[in-house]
């Protein structure tokens, strides 16, 4: 039997190898890839990213990974961090206008300065939305994770939030649904409770 | 809340720990990816190192720091010392660096804030400024580890950095490091009052006071340790129950 992995998109957008050092680390069997065989083969897949959507989509197209991400999403165990998490909505306001992934309904926009710093860069604490979120599972409420981001989700899926942390407004920190986890803030550089949200992950994904 | 970030800083030269650390319990705590890891298992936030080399290895030594961390650590990182240019901040950044501090490199070609900003998005460039005192209640910009004056003036130079897209200041008071009796409170508080991006204190922490008179006084949004860390005097949980107990927002 061929052996189980865990798909990581490498599609040139940063953070990949923080990443993989960090389930590595866990002892997860991980595949850095952007081939389309390679992903609707794989049990589960972690799309990481940093810098601007726009840049991210581009190069989504480039590899032509979107059209199989919008259904692989669907089918199995799906991890989404930074802008892995932004991709997932419809449309992004960053440098211009761009369409994301679409998988739950939003838009991308730029945090509000009024009284903060831009970007949110620093460890900040995620009040839990969900009680029986399965990525926060057996964690305490108000953990801190770290955050680098100035653009956030506009959810108008109320139901999807799993955790929101506090920046001047109300910013939506994860989002859960069935199969599919997305986190804003980044577990690899979070320490021991990012370990503990990648290990929750892992277990969802039971391979 | 956003926390207030507890920062030790590691000189490094060819690979090694400048000044050992003695008291940590570590197979080799020369070796700065195992005082990293050491760091960030006692709740550290972030890890500066500075990397001190000079030789023609320098850029293999910095990519090899870069890479090495990157496997062990799991808290955000910055690399600085002697980069000034934008391939070795991609390689730096591509093997896990989050950040990286550039100094004499930023004075001499400000474009390189510009053009690094564009590229990785100002959360990865950090510029790091040594300050030291002029008559007039006003601290002129040094280079080159300190030894040149560069005639700039430190709030001008850090509106300017702030324009160009740094995403931070690393802001060195030459005055009092390595002095051990307190950061410089006016200079902090006067780059923090006239930029708006996060400012991280650097030199004279001696005791704990003087991270709160940083962080409360000088506004300062992270405080960068060394020596009192490094020598086992506090530890960074100690550091951080006694910044909760003064009412400032930690991550323990």
């Amino acid at each position: 039997m061929v052996k189980k992995y865990i798909a990581v998109i490498d599609y040139n957008a940063g953070n990949i190898k923080s990443v993989s050092n960090a389930f590595a680390r866990l002892g997860a069997n991980i595949e850095v890839t952007n081939n389309p065989k390679i992903i609707s083969n794989s049990s589960a897949i972690i799309l990481p990213g940093v810098g601007s959507f726009g840049d991210a989509v581009k190069n989504l197209e480039a590899f032509r990974l979107v059209d199989i991400l919008k259904k692989e999403i669907k089918s199995k165990p799906f991890l989404g961090i930074c802008l892995g998490l932004q991709l997932l909505f419809e449309h992004s306001s960053e440098q211009g206008f761009y369409e994301g992934l679409g998988i739950f309904k939003g838009e991308i926009q730029k945090i509000p300065s009024e009284g903060v710093k831009i970007p949110h860069m620093g460890w900040n604490q995620i009040s839990l939305e969900k009680p029986h979120s399965r990525l926060f599972k057996d964690m305490g409420n108000f953990v801190n994770f770290y955050f680098v981001h100035s653009y956030h989700v506009v959810c108008r899926e109320n139901e999807i939030i799993s955790s929101t942390t506090d920046y001047g407004i109300k910013i939506t920190a994860s989002v859960e649904k069935d199969n599919i986890f997305a986190v804003q803030f980044h577990p690899e550089k979070s320490s021991m409770a990012g370990m503990k949200v990648l290990q929750n992950f892992l277990e969802f994904v039971n391979i | 809340m956003i926390t207030k970030r507890i920062i030790p800083c590691l000189d490094v030269n060819k690979g090694r720990v400048v000044k050992g650390v003695s008291f940590v319990n570590l197979q080799d705590a020369g070796d700065p990816v195992e005082l990293a890891a050491y760091y960030d298992r006692e709740g550290a936030d972030e890890i500066v190192f500075l990397d001190i080399t000079a030789s023609h290895e320098k850029r293999k030594t910095v990519v090899e720091l870069a890479s090495k961390t990157a496997e062990k650590v799991f808290i955000p990182y910055t690399i600085g010392g002697g980069i000034n240019n934008i391939e070795d901040m991609r390689e730096i950044l591509k093997k896990g660096a989050d950040k990286i501090s550039i100094n004499t490199s930023a004075v001499e070609n400000p474009d390189l804030i510009r053009k690094g900003a564009g590229i990785f998005g100002s959360q990865c460039i950090v510029v790091a400024i040594d300050a030291k005192k002029k008559d007039d209640n006003s601290w002129e910009v040094y280079t080159h580890g300190g030894r040149n004056a560069t005639g700039l003036d430190v709030l001008e130079w850090s509106r300017e950095v702030e324009r160009l897209g740094a995403g931070e200041i690393l802001l060195t008071s030459m005055d009092k490091d390595g002095k051990k009796d307190g950061y410089d409170i006016e200079l902090t508080k006067t780059v923090t009052s006239g930029v708006n991006i996060p400012v991280i204190a650097s030199g004279g922490a001696g005791n704990l006071e003087h991270l709160k008179d940083a962080i409360l006084m000088g506004g300062a949004d992270a405080v960068l340790v060394a020596s009192i860390f490094h020598y086992g005097q506090y530890t960074i949980k100690q550091a951080k129950e006694y910044l909760r107990s003064e009412g400032i927002e930690v991550r323990l």
